[in-house]
C-alpha cells in the first residue's frame, strides 16, 4: 500500500483505476434507482418510502467520509506523507457535501412522515453537528496558509472530532430521540423486507463507488495542481 | 510545579487585570442572559423553565469570548517560545493556560449564573444544580476551547473559527448540563450530573495533549 503513496505511481495507479470505479458507481446507482423505483409502494409510507433508497446511503456515505478523513489524518500525522494529507484535506468538502445531503433527503421524508421539516431527534441533531464539524475543518484548513501546517493543524482537529464523535452521539440519543433505531445491522436480521433491501444495499454501493471515485478526482487535482504550483515558482524568473 | 504554578499564576493576572478580558466575559453573559427575556417574552413560568440551557448556552458562549487569545497573545510576542523552551512540557503548559482560563472565567461564570437564575425565577433546587453543572461542565469548556485555541493561534482572524470548531465539540456539556438542571426542576432523577463528570473529566485529562500537539506544530516552522 506504502507503494502507493509515491504520488507518480499514485497517478498511474489511480488513473487506471479512475474509469472502472466511476463506471461500476454508474451502475450501481442506475440499478438501484431502477429496482428502487420498481419496489411496491410501502404499506405505511406509500411511495415517500423511496426517499430512504437517497437518503439512507447518503448517510452511511457521510459517516465512512468522516472515518476514513480521520484514518486519512492519523497517517498524516505519523508518517508525515504529503499523499495522505491531500487524501484528508480533500475527503472533508465531500462528506460535507453528503452530510448535507442526507440532512436534505431526511427533511423531505420527515415533512410527510413526521409532519414537520426538521424535528430535534437525536440523530438529526448529531447529524448536523457533523456537518459543523465538516465545516470546521474546512475553514481551518483555508484560513492557514501554510500547507504542511494546516493539514497537521486540520488533522488534529480531525481526531479530537473522532474521539468526541460518540460522545456526541450519545449524549444526543441520551437528550431525545425520534428516528427509527437500527433496523438493518441488528440481530435476529434485517426488520425491512428483502424488496426494499436488494435497492437499498445497491445504492449504497454505488454512493460508496461514487464516493470513492470523486475522492480520487479530488486527490489528482489536488496533486496536479500542487505540481503546477512548484512548477511556476521553480519557473519564476 | 513551580514553574507550573508560576506561569498558572501570570495568566491569572493578565487575564484578571486590564486588557484581560476575564471581566468582560461576565458583562457579555449577563448582557446576553437579559436579552432572552426580551426575546421570548417575560413569562416567568417560561423563563423557569428555559433557564438552565439559556444560562448554559450563554456562560459557553461568554467562555469563548476570552479563549482567542489565550495562546495567540504569547505567539505574538513570543513569549510562548520562550514558555516552550523551559523544562515544563508543553502539555503542562497548555494545562496551566486552561486552568487560568477557567479560574478567570469559569469560575466568575458559576458564581454570577447563581444570581442571574433569580432573574428567571428558577427554584433554590434547581439553582444549586445549575450552579453544580456549571462547576462541573465549565472545565470541559476550557478544555476543548484551549485546542481550538492552540489550533488557530496563528490565525489572525482565529477567533472567528475558533466557536465553529469548538462549538459542536461541546454539545455535550450543554446537553448534560442543562438536563441537570430540567432533571432536579422536573422532579425527575437522572443522571446528568454524573455524564457531566466524566465527560468534564475525560477532555481535562486528554485535551492538553491535542492543544500542545497543536501549539507544537506551530512553532516548529
Amino acid at each position: 500500500m506504502f507503494e502507493l503513496a509515491n504520488p507518480k505511481r499514485f497517478m498511474q495507479f489511480s488513473g487506471a483505476l479512475l474509469p472502472w470505479l466511476a463506471g461500476a458507481a454508474a451502475l450501481a446507482l442506475l440499478a438501484g434507482l431502477v429496482l428502487g423505483f420498481r419496489a411496491p409502494p410501502d404499506y405505511q409510507q406509500g411511495d415517500t418510502v423511496r426517499i430512504m433508497f437517497l437518503h439512507v446511503p447518503a448517510a452511511w456515505t457521510a459517516m465512512m467520509a468522516y472515518g476514513l478523513l480521520a484514518l486519512a489524518s492519523i497517517v498524516g500525522l505519523v508518517n508525515r506523507h504529503p499523499l495522505a494529507d491531500v487524501a484528508a484535506k480533500t475527503a472533508a468538502p465531500l462528506g460535507a457535501v453528503f452530510t448535507a445531503l442526507g440532512l436534505v433527503t431526511g427533511s423531505l421524508w420527515g415533512r410527510p412522515m413526521w409532519g414537520a421539516w426538521w424535528v430535534w431527534d437525536g440523530r438529526l441533531t448529531s447529524f448536523l453537528l457533523l456537518l459543523f464539524l465538516y465545516l470546521g475543518y474546512i475553514a481551518l484548513g483555508q484560513a492557514i496558509e501554510d500547507e504542511s501546517r494546516a493539514a497537521r493543524a486540520c488533522a488534529i482537529l480531525a481526531i479530537v472530532g473522532a474521539v468526541n464523535l460518540p460522545i456526541i452521539e450519545f449524549s444526543v440519543d441520551w437528550w431525545t430521540t425520534l428516528h427509527q433505531g437500527e433496523s438493518i445491522l441488528r440481530k435476529g436480521g434485517p426488520l425491512i423486507a428483502a424488496v426494499f433491501l436488494w435497492p437499498l444495499f445497491l445504492m449504497a454501493l454505488g454512493y460508496t463507488l461514487l464516493f470513492f471515485s470523486l475522492w480520487l478526482i479530488r486527490i489528482r487535482t489536488e496533486i496536479l495542481e500542487r505540481r503546477a504550483r512548484s512548477l511556476m515558482l521553480s519557473g519564476a524568473p | 510545579m513551580t514553574a507550573f504554578l508560576a506561569l498558572l499564576g501570570r495568566d491569572l493576572r493578565l487575564a484578571v487585570r486590564a486588557g484581560g478580558g476575564a471581566a468582560l466575559a461576565l458583562a457579555f453573559f449577563a448582557a446576553v442572559v437579559t436579552l432572552v427575556p426580551l426575546g421570548v417574552g417575560a413569562d416567568l413560568l417560561l423563563l423557569a423553565r428555559i433557564a438552565g440551557g439559556v444560562l448554559w448556552v450563554a456562560a459557553v458562549l461568554a467562555a469563548l469570548l476570552a479563549l482567542d487569545r489565550l495562546f495567540q497573545a504569547d505567539f505574538e510576542d513570543g513569549s510562548l517560545d520562550l514558555i516552550a523552551l523551559s523544562p515544563l512540557p508543553l502539555e503542562m503548559t497548555a494545562l496551566a493556560k486552561m486552568a487560568a482560563h477557567w479560574l478567570a472565567t469559569g469560575l466568575p461564570l458559576t458564581a454570577l449564573s447563581a444570581l442571574l437564575a433569580v432573574f428567571f425565577d428558577l427554584s433554590a433546587r434547581g439553582t444549586g444544580a445549575l450552579v453544580l453543572s456549571l462547576l462541573i461542565g465549565t472545565p470541559a469548556v476550557s478544555a476543548i476551547g484551549g485546542i481550538g485555541a492552540a489550533l488557530t493561534l496563528s490565525i489572525r482572524r482565529g477567533g472567528l473559527i475558533l466557536p465553529l470548531i469548538v462549538l459542536p465539540l461541546l454539545a455535550p456539556a450543554v446537553i448534560f448540563g442543562s438536563g441537570a438542571v430540567e432533571g432536579v426542576e422536573g422532579g425527575l432523577p437522572n443522571g446528568a450530573l454524573y455524564f457531566l463528570a466524566a465527560f468534564s473529566l475525560v477532555c481535562t485529562m486528554l485535551s492538553p495533549f491535542a492543544a500542545a500537539a497543536a501549539v507544537r506544530l506551530n512553532l516548529a516552522a
